[in-house]
């Protein structure tokens, strides 16, 4: 009896054991993954480190930017900053640091704010078919019919200015594309033996969606978010850059290029002067979303089912 | 036969495409007041004084579904509201900025689609090669390009360091002269009004300025269409007719130019949806870079300015151009490849 507990146990966790190890593989042979990978670790480690990379004033808030004096003009590197500061004073190496934190925070509760929400419109659609399906799909449907972005900006506006808000803006229109791919997935299970067999010993649908459908629908959903961490990351520094998210000061990438937008021509006889405004916090932008990106690359084929299992 | 039928079928969705558009932009109306709303419509401050009454004319104190009615009224009137950012009604202001963009992405829609399928085209040709290697590292790194760098390292490069191709519009001297000749707007757009004015150095003035913006747009949207024409020329390259066509003797860019390339080229039309959805967000950030006066600047002063008539107003639009593109291009699929009946 023991024993037999024991082999139904494995049998549950072996897909995702088998799921983990083919992502694995593909990692292997893919090396501009790995470059991808590489350069995930390496912000994670910098997001960890930015209290002692970029140590804050105590009793202030690290993600404000210190500035260094009053005049507007940018200042190239220094002993005091080493990567110059940018309009207001603003060290530019400490931003950047700090960036990465607000850009990973920005991304995950973004990507797992709309997957939540996704997953479960998706199933509920999926699992109940009929008008309930119906009805969720039109509203799914209205959501796509405005591109993503313009829609994120009338939320903001309605919402007011401010990162918080962008990322519950973002929310707000990013969670259809899940709920889609969710639905999808939940109708292709639903009418699977093992379903129908939980549905003869009287398990409740609640404990058949949470126990027999969620585990088995949720690998694409999961391999599309962390595909689309980078893309979101992107879009919602787009949103500060256009002053719809952190104020100026704030440790955002965005943020950070736009307080540089009225130095970009640079001083006369110097047009290039001020680079280290815009090119040093946008590399890192670019950088982050590139890893993010390369990685969603060697995923993409995960997600194809023709070509998923070759 | 089935095909009028498709299309038909198409072009009655339109409408309900249409009216979930508007449906979500009047919920998000709906989440501010009657009096916040009714600002909206507010043109001069003696209005101002009496707000009430504009709530009772714009009936923006009834049940929902009235209101809806008569808010659907108003736009289908042309009647969106007054944005203040613009400082006029929003309808002008869209139709005061829309040949701008026009102008922008008609200019950029070549240049993109040149990039993509070239090297898509060779990429796919000379797989697991250098130039493919290098074809799919720029598409990926045009993907994770943010548009407002890339828009500002050109403006400082081209125009803070070696004077070319100027932000904005036209040149103030043009304006000038302008404003001084007769000069007739036909359709809004300096560079074909230039030639139909006959005045060439309107247009050469337009296009120096709209150069840059464009190639921007064009750089960051190719990502998707290189990707697509090489996934499916990957695919066409590998069919029996191309090795048949290669059997007989045709040379191998023959068989590419005249058998590949208008098979592959099919597959592009499917994600033309989401290209234009790209362009749209690539305008709005662009065009506020560049200064360029279109609707994606609009866009960006009406919410940094929480401008909710303009804003909305934008939505509005740009909701309705990607339907009206999606359903041409659904069309065009359809009429193209006699395969694809939904």
């Amino acid at each position: 009896m023991v024993k037999l507990l024991g082999s139904v146990e494995i049998e549950s966790v072996k897909p995702l054991i088998m799921e983990l190890k083919f992502i694995l593989k593909r990692i292997r042979q893919s090396p501009l993954s790995i470059i991808g990978i590489s350069i995930i670790v390496f912000y994670i480690i910098l997001a960890i480190l930015a209290p002692v990379l970029a140590p804050p004033e105590p009793g202030r808030d690290p993600y404000i930017m210190p500035s260094y004096g009053i005049s507007p003009v940018p200042k190239p590197p220094s002993k005091q900053a080493i990567w110059g500061t940018t309009e207001g004073q603003y060290d530019i190496y400490y931003g950047c640091i700090w960036g990465v934190r607000t850009a990973f925070r920005t991304g995950i509760i973004i990507t797992v704010g709309s997957m939540i929400i996704g997953i479960l419109i998706g199933c509920i659609s999926g699992y109940y078919g009929g008008k309930v399906d119906e009805i969720m799909m039109r509203i799914t449907d209205m959501f796509y019919a405005i591109p993503t972005i313009v829609l994120a900006m009338a939320i903001v506006v309605l919402l007011g200015i401010g990162l918080d808000n962008v990322i519950k803006a973002m929310i707000i229109v990013g969670w259809p594309t899940y709920a889609r791919l969710m639905r999808a997935e939940v109708l292709r299970i639903k009418n699977e033996d093992y379903i129908e067999a939980a549905r003869a010993i009287g398990c409740s649908d609640f404990r058949i969606m949470v126990k027999h459908i969620l585990p088995n629908a949720i690998y694409p959903v999961i391999i599309m978010a962390s595909m689309n961490i980078g893309n979101v990351v992107l879009a919602a520094s787009a949103l500060s850059f256009l002053g719809l998210g952190s104020p100026a000061g704030y440790a955002d990438w965005g943020a950070m290029i736009a307080l540089s937008r009225n130095w970009i021509l640079g001083l006369p006889g110097n047009p290039l002067a001020f680079w280290h405004t815009y090119i040093i916090p946008g590399l890192f932008i670019f950088t982050f979303v590139l890893g993010w990106n390369l990685l969603g690359d060697a995923f993409r084929d995960m997600l194809d089912p023709l070509i998923r299992r070759r | 036969m089935r095909l009028r039928e498709y299309i038909i079928r198409r072009l009655i969705l339109l409408p309900a495409i249409l009216f979930g558009i508007s449906l979500m932009i009047f919920m998000i109306m709906q989440c501010f007041t009657p009096a916040q709303r009714a600002v909206a419509y507010v043109q001069s401050t003696e209005e101002m004084l009496n707000i009430d009454e504009i709530i009772k004319r714009y009936h923006l104190d009834e049940p929902l579904i009235m209101q809806y009615f008569y808010w659907i009224n108003n736009v289908l009137h042309g009647n969106l509201g007054y944005s203040i950012s613009a400082n006029m009604p929003v309808a002008q202001a869209l139709a005061t900025y829309f040949p701008a963009t026009v102008e922008l992405v008609f200019l950029a829609i070549p240049l993109m689609l040149l990039l993509g399928i070239t090297f898509g085209i060779l990429a796919a040709v000379y797989r697991d090669s250098v130039i493919d290697h290098i074809v799919r590292f720029f598409s990926i790194s045009a993907w994770s390009l943010p548009s407002f760098w890339s828009a500002i390292i050109l403006l400082a490069f081209f125009y803070g360091a070696l004077g070319m191709f100027p932000p904005g519009r036209l040149s103030p001297h043009i304006v000038l002269s302008l404003s001084q000749s007769e000069f007739k707007r036909y359709t809004g757009m300096y560079i074909i009004d230039g030639i139909l004015n006959g005045r060439l150095d309107v247009s050469l003035d337009a296009l120096n300025h709209v150069i840059l913006p464009s190639l921007n747009l064009a750089i960051l949207s190719s990502a998707l269409p290189m990707r697509i024409m090489r996934s499916s020329m990957l695919e066409v390259l590998n069919k029996e007719f191309i090795i048949a066509a290669r059997a007989k003797g045709l040379s191998k860019w023959m068989v590419i130019w005249k058998h590949a390339i208008k098979n592959a080229l099919i597959p592009m039309i499917t994600v033309a949806g989401i290209m234009v959805a790209n362009l749209i967000t690539g305008v709005v950030i662009t065009e506020t870079v560049f200064n360029y006066p279109g609707l994606g600047r609009f866009a960006a002063g009406a919410a940094t300015s929480l401008d909710m008539p303009g804003i909305l107003g934008f939505a509005l639009f740009a909701g309705t151009i990607y339907a009206v593109t999606n359903l041409v291009v659904d069309i065009l699929y359809a009429l193209i490849d006699p395969r694809i009946r939904y």
